[in-house]
């Protein structure tokens, strides 16, 4: 089995207040099969072994469903490659003798916790502001009890894909978290169980995303291209839509 | 205070309520800049044209016209720049740097917007002293008997033209990721819709450019109506 010898640049930070710095690690005879994730393990049983602190990463399923494993890789969220969480990447994307940047996610709405580990309970509280509907909880429905047409259930599955990983904020160039709030809002705007309650949501949603001091979108749709989950920043267009009717109708009655 | 003006407060304090508002102050410049080219051009039609042109937006509505359009496009110009300026310094404070930094699909004209809309205004003062308020003397006099021979002499110098060049390049540049933005704000862009909005932002963005820029180079590099002037 081919194995790579690669030279990783890792944020290496104690806690939230205290100052982060690159630390730089050599990462050799790593097999081509290996995960990212299980090149991360490798490197830091080599580190225990020496007595040093590993470094610190969230991860949870492993295979890209979960939206934990929350990693800059050579600037790019979840990597360069399209539509995959870290989880998911293998080391054979690399070449022997590369040097691997590897950050937290960055943005000031989510703050370091330790090493690449970042807080994103804003997300949580942004759907706490609206994103859900208030309904009889209970068994699940008849699937046919309400009908909706195919074209919204696709649309709102397209949006319910979202993972809430948070790579759109870090790639974002203003740390905007409007692809999530857009895809979240989106997915129950879209059906007729999420009416009731749509221009209370919107406004609710995009108030909580403010105060939680994420940026403003301009429009770049970096976010949509490393979306593990490939969502659209068409779901952007439509919140921009629904917040600008919520507001109206908000104003008027 | 009514439900109504605490609605319009919070709506001016969120993010898209602050962008929807640059997008609709950037459409009536975008707009502006349509007609401004349109009667630019009847500078090929000749002196007589270009000279009628100008009496009518001087005398339209008694005069009136012109002042209208004018305090109207100053409130857009400044609410178009000043929260444009709020949100970009929002967006500098949200965003710590990468060490590693990368862009992946992100145009550089959308990376630079800050830069070519400061240019931008500097460009409108310097074009208003140059041509509407019209500083140089020589050109104040000529402005008044035949606004077509004050815009040829206007671009006689070198300096002059390539300042309205460079200006006009970064304009370009700021209204080929501009005009498609003002679309994805007001939420009109959606998967059908996309393709066709990138080619209107382009080929606006390109249609003004070349408009803009035909005229200054017209005039230095081809000597367009030189032997009038002199």
């Amino acid at each position: 089995m081919p194995l790579l010898n690669l030279t990783l640049k890792v944020w290496r930070q104690e806690n939230a207040n205290s100052e982060g710095r690159i630390e730089t690690y050599e990462a050799k005879e790593i097999p081509t099969s290996a995960s990212f994730l299980e090149m991360i393990d490798i490197v830091n049983e080599r580190l225990i072994k020496d007595g040093q602190e590993p470094i610190h990463f969230d991860h949870d399923c492993r295979e890209g469903i979960c939206g934990m494993c929350s990693m800059t890789i050579n600037g790019i969220p979840h990597s360069k490659e399209r539509g995959i969480t870290t989880c998911q990447l293998h080391m054979r994307k690399f070449s022997d003798g590369e040097t691997i940047w590897i950050e937290p996610f960055r943005a000031n709405a989510f703050p370091v916790v330790k090493d690449l580990v970042i807080d994103r309970s804003a997300f949580d509280r942004v759907i706490g502001a609206g994103g859900y509907i208030s309904v009889r909880t209970g068994s699940a429905p008849d699937a046919h009890a309400i009908p909706i047409p195919k074209k919204d259930a696709d649309a709102a599955f397209d949006a319910a894909a979202c993972i809430g990983c948070g790579a759109c904020v870090a790639a974002c160039k203003n740390a905007s978290a409007m692809l999530f709030v857009s895809a979240k809002a989106s997915h129950l705007n879209h059906l007729p169980q999420g009416q009731v309650e749509k221009d209370q949501r919107v406004l609710g949603m995009v108030r909580q995303m403010d105060e939680e001091g994420f940026g403003n979108c301009t429009n770049q749709f970096e976010c949509e291209a490393v979306c593990p989950k490939e969502i659209s920043a068409d779901h952007i267009a439509k919140l921009n839509r629904d917040y600008l009717v919520a507001s109206a109708r908000d104003a008027t009655s | 205070m009514s439900a109504s003006s605490c609605s319009l407060c919070a709506f001016v304090k969120s993010s898209i309520g602050r962008k929807i508002i640059v997008a609709l102050t950037g459409l009536a410049l975008v707009l502006f800049l349509a007609g401004h080219l349109t009667g630019n051009l009847l500078i090929y039609a000749g002196p007589d044209a270009f000279n009628e042109y100008a009496h009518f937006l001087h005398t339209f509505l008694h005069g009136m016209g012109v002042w209208i359009a004018r305090i109207g496009l100053l409130v857009c110009l400044i609410l178009h720049v000043w929260f444009t300026i709020l949100l970009t310094k929002e967006n500098k404070a949200a965003r710590p740097k990468y060490a590693h930094d990368a862009t992946v699909q992100a145009p550089k004209s959308s990376r630079m917007m800050i830069w070519s809309g400061l240019t931008i205004l500097a460009f409108i003062v310097y074009h208003l002293l140059h041509f509407t308020i019209r500083i140089d003397s020589n050109l104040a006099k000529m402005g008044e008997t035949s606004p077509w021979h004050m815009v040829i002499e206007g671009f006689q110098n070198p300096l002059v033209v390539i300042f309205y060049v460079i200006a006009m390049t970064l304009l370009c540049s700021h209204l080929s990721h501009g005009v498609a933005s003002i679309f994805q704000t007001l939420g009109l862009r959606s998967k059908k819709t996309a393709g066709p909005i990138k080619f209107i932002s382009k080929a606006y963005a390109g249609i003004v450019y070349l408009g803009f820029i035909s005229i200054p180079l017209a005039v230095l590099l081809f000597g367009f109506g030189c032997e009038a002037c002199k």
